[in-house]
């Protein structure tokens, strides 16, 4: 058994909870034992993005507190977003310079996919032939340096067929504060990525970070582009049967 | 900031321009792709290794820039040319003036080079009543359409060709100058020859200037380079003193970082090498060369160990070429001299953060520009610390000018929540509770609201993620609290 911490992070609280459900399923299935500390809030990010460092850092001390102070096994962190995961992995260097319960903290701090991936996991899809887009977040390739990983994971799942974007590695656009500061060019990225995403002939959407697949809905939505959205940890889950029973892929289709 | 938005949607509705600027943009990427494979077939990973030393060496160079830029005009002068500071754009102006008033000069006759648009050197002469002809066919054209540059390498990718046809036939309505590319260039290069003959001066960039050998070194594709360094009487150069380096040994590594980046070439079609004026026997060259080397700023940068390497940058347009905001925008959204990513980093440290306010945070932070600079400027990074100095007083100029009260109020109440665990608790609970209520008043939210001009409103989730982890076990309270 191997012990990990779950940090959910904020994003995932509010807009799709079951997706941490869905990643903690499929690491107890590949033989880990996932601990939630409780008392997570947020990374920091929102407010070092905008250069507010000082609330920043008082917010990310509470985190790295969480971790050295009351949870403070030696085990990884796993994070949802490869994001949120480069600014505890990375950034909080530049928060905090000198303080050695960072140093201790940011090494084991990963991205889940890549960790889940070297667990090793058998994934047998249960689900019918399905063609899927995959967009993988930029932090969690250029920061994170993820990119084979969720792939492979979605490779072995003998059923699905991946479609590739003619700008795979491109930026969808959402950028965290990007999209509401700059919400014009944030909407002509996602707008530029929702066609692709439409024309290359992908039944279903599946992206690993729960920002860039709100972006992307939320944009196809306006533009009346009917496609279900799924989260990786999602999608994984409900192909080889591990799906919470209440869960249901966010749709463009379900309009209110 | 509401003139800024009113620009940019304006930049955003011009969508042919963005098609054409995809076009051009894929086909830039797909040919630097092509020749970096074909420079690691050769021994592999070998421009990654190029990388790392055009980054190392460009980095010492910037520890040592005074003792090099002293040997480099030490050198300089030794070859005959006159060496000249001009510490901001104003001083440096006044200097080619000089220059050109001891030669009773009319015309001038210029290279591309971004630090004469920079110091808006142009306006300044024709102001005077001098008259300047730009020699790049792009720059010539944009010239004659009273435009400006809006990318590094390729100043004219926002004009197509029958633009370029329809500009020259408004210019020049008595002759017939063809539609055609070639027909096109041919006609200027008539246009232009006649001009080189007939100017007194010639006004050049300069992509490195080597110290040990008092050397400037042009790289060029057209010819236009080494016409105007050798032709009329008088050479000026015009540098940004970071151009600087230390011996001919650098040059290769960084001239091929430079050529594959920007063009996808391993080695451009001309590499003018100036040593100084024409010598005793020589048929060729101007009887002067002048070198102005520029600081309009830059010394200040040099001052921050992180925001100094925006100073490693050599030029190459490759940053631009691969960010998706400006392949939005295009090139003249970004309302700066030098646009794209490194413009979003250089001009506010140049001009001041208060002249750009909007640059710095006109960026999703996606790194596909550190991901091809050939010399590893950490972009993003650079772009977060200017973001930082817009709040609290550093070295950059006009820091800490930017006291947005009500943004400041937000992220204020948003630490005070965040940063107590049973605040949050309570928070999370609120906002819970009121999920149906909030979905509605979304679009009216300050900031956040701006969400719901091109998206629909994001839907709050039913349940919270400590609800599921508690159900499946997970849940870690606190040894005080009795921990599993």
């Amino acid at each position: 058994m191997i012990p990990v911490y779950f940090y959910g992070t904020c994003m995932l609280d509010l807009l799709s909870p079951y997706t941490g459900y869905h990643l903690v399923r499929l690491l107890e299935e590949a033989g880990c034992r996932v601990f939630f500390p409780a008392g997570q809030t947020c990374c920091g990010q929102p407010a070092y993005n905008s250069g507010y460092r000082e609330e920043a850092r008082q917010v990310a001390l509470t985190q790295v507190k969480l971790f050295s102070e009351i949870f403070s096994e030696n085990y990884p962190i796993l994070l949802p977003s490869g994001s949120c995961a480069a600014m505890m992995g990375h950034h909080y260097l530049d928060l905090f310079p000198a303080e050695k319960r960072v140093d201790s903290l940011r090494p084991r701090i990963e991205e889940w996919s890549r960790f889940y991936f070297r667990c090793r996991p058998r994934l047998k899809d249960k689900g019918d032939r399905i063609r899927i887009v995959w967009h993988g977040s930029c932090h969690s390739l250029r920061e994170m340096g993820v990119e084979e990983e969720p792939l492979s994971l979605l490779r072995q799942l003998s059923q699905v067929e991946v479609r590739e974007l003619p700008h795979q590695r491109e930026c969808c656009g959402f950028g965290g504060t990007f999209a509401v500061k700059y919400p014009e060019i944030s909407a002509a990225m996602g707008e530029s990525k929702c066609r692709e995403i439409n024309t290359v002939g992908g039944e279903v959407l599946v992206s690993s970070d729960i920002g860039c697949l709100t972006h992307i809905r939320t944009r196809m939505e306006k533009m009346g582009i009917r496609m279900p959205c799924y989260h990786l940890a999602d999608f994984l889950a409900e192909r080889i049967g591990l799906a919470h029973p209440d869960f249901r892929a966010t749709d463009t289709r379900d309009t209110r | 900031m509401s003139r800024f938005h009113t620009f940019i949607q304006e930049k955003l509705s011009q969508t042919t321009l963005r098609e054409n600027y995809r076009a051009i943009l894929d086909g830039n990427n797909i040919k630097r792709q092509q020749v970096i494979e074909e420079v690691n077939r050769e021994e592999g990973n070998y421009f990654s290794v190029l990388r790392d030393f055009g980054h190392q060496t460009r980095k010492e160079i910037l520890s040592h820039l005074c003792e090099l830029l002293e040997r480099l005009e030490k050198n300089c002068r030794i070859n005959g040319m006159e060496v000249h500071y001009a510490l901001d754009g104003k001083q440096a102006c006044v200097l080619v003036e000089e220059i050109a008033g001891n030669h009773q000069a009319r015309l001038l006759i210029k290279g591309k080079s971004m630090i004469t648009e920079e110091i808006h050197l142009n306006r300044y002469l024709e102001k005077r009543g001098y008259e300047v002809i730009e020699s790049d066919l792009g720059e010539y054209i944009l010239q004659l359409d009273g435009d400006t540059p809006s990318h590094l390498v390729a100043p004219a990718i926002h004009k197509t060709a029958s633009d370029f046809s329809a500009i020259l036939q408004r210019k020049f309505p008595h002759e017939y100058l063809g539609e055609k590319d070639e027909e096109i260039t041919a006609a200027v290069r008539n246009i232009l020859r006649r001009k080189y003959m007939e100017a007194d001066i010639g006004v050049s960039g300069v992509n490195f200037a080597v110290a040990s050998g008092g050397a400037l070194v042009l790289v060029e594709n057209e010819g236009n380079g080494r016409l105007v360094t050798s032709l009329p009487r008088v050479h000026i150069a015009l540098m940004s003193m970071e151009k600087v380096i230390e011996d001919f040994s650098q040059l290769p590594g960084l001239l091929k970082l430079l050529t594959v980046s920007a063009t996808g070439q391993l080695i451009t079609n001309y590499i003018n090498i100036i040593r100084g004026p024409r010598r005793s026997g020589e048929q060729d060259g101007p009887e002067e060369v002048h070198l102005i080397i520029l600081d309009n700023g830059r010394s200040r940068i040099l001052a921050d160990p992180i925001l100094r390497e925006s100073l490693l940058c050599i030029r190459c347009g490759a940053c631009m070429d691969s960010c998706p905001v400006y392949a939005q925008i295009t090139g003249h959204g970004y309302q700066s001299e030098i646009p794209g990513p490194i413009g979003k980093i250089l001009m506010p440290q140049l001009r001041g953060l208060k002249m750009h306010p909007e640059l710095p945070g006109m960026s999703s932070l996606c790194g596909a520009c550190e991901e091809v600079c050939p010399v590893r400027i950490p972009i993003p990074r650079i772009l977060l610390q200017l973001r930082a100095a817009a709040k609290k007083k550093t070295s950059v100029l006009d820091s800490g000018k930017e006291r947005n009260s009500k943004e400041f109020f937000l992220w204020k109440m948003w630490s005070l929540i965040y940063r107590r665990t049973w605040v949050h608790r309570l928070f999370r609970k609120l906002l819970h509770r009121t999920t149906p209520v909030l979905s509605i008043l979304f679009p009216y939210i300050p900031l956040l609201g701006r969400w719901s001009h091109h998206r629909s409103v994001p839907r709050f989730a039913k349940v919270t993620l400590d609800s599921l982890m508690k159900k499946n076990g997970n849940y870690l309270l606190s040894r005080k609290n009795g921990n599993p």
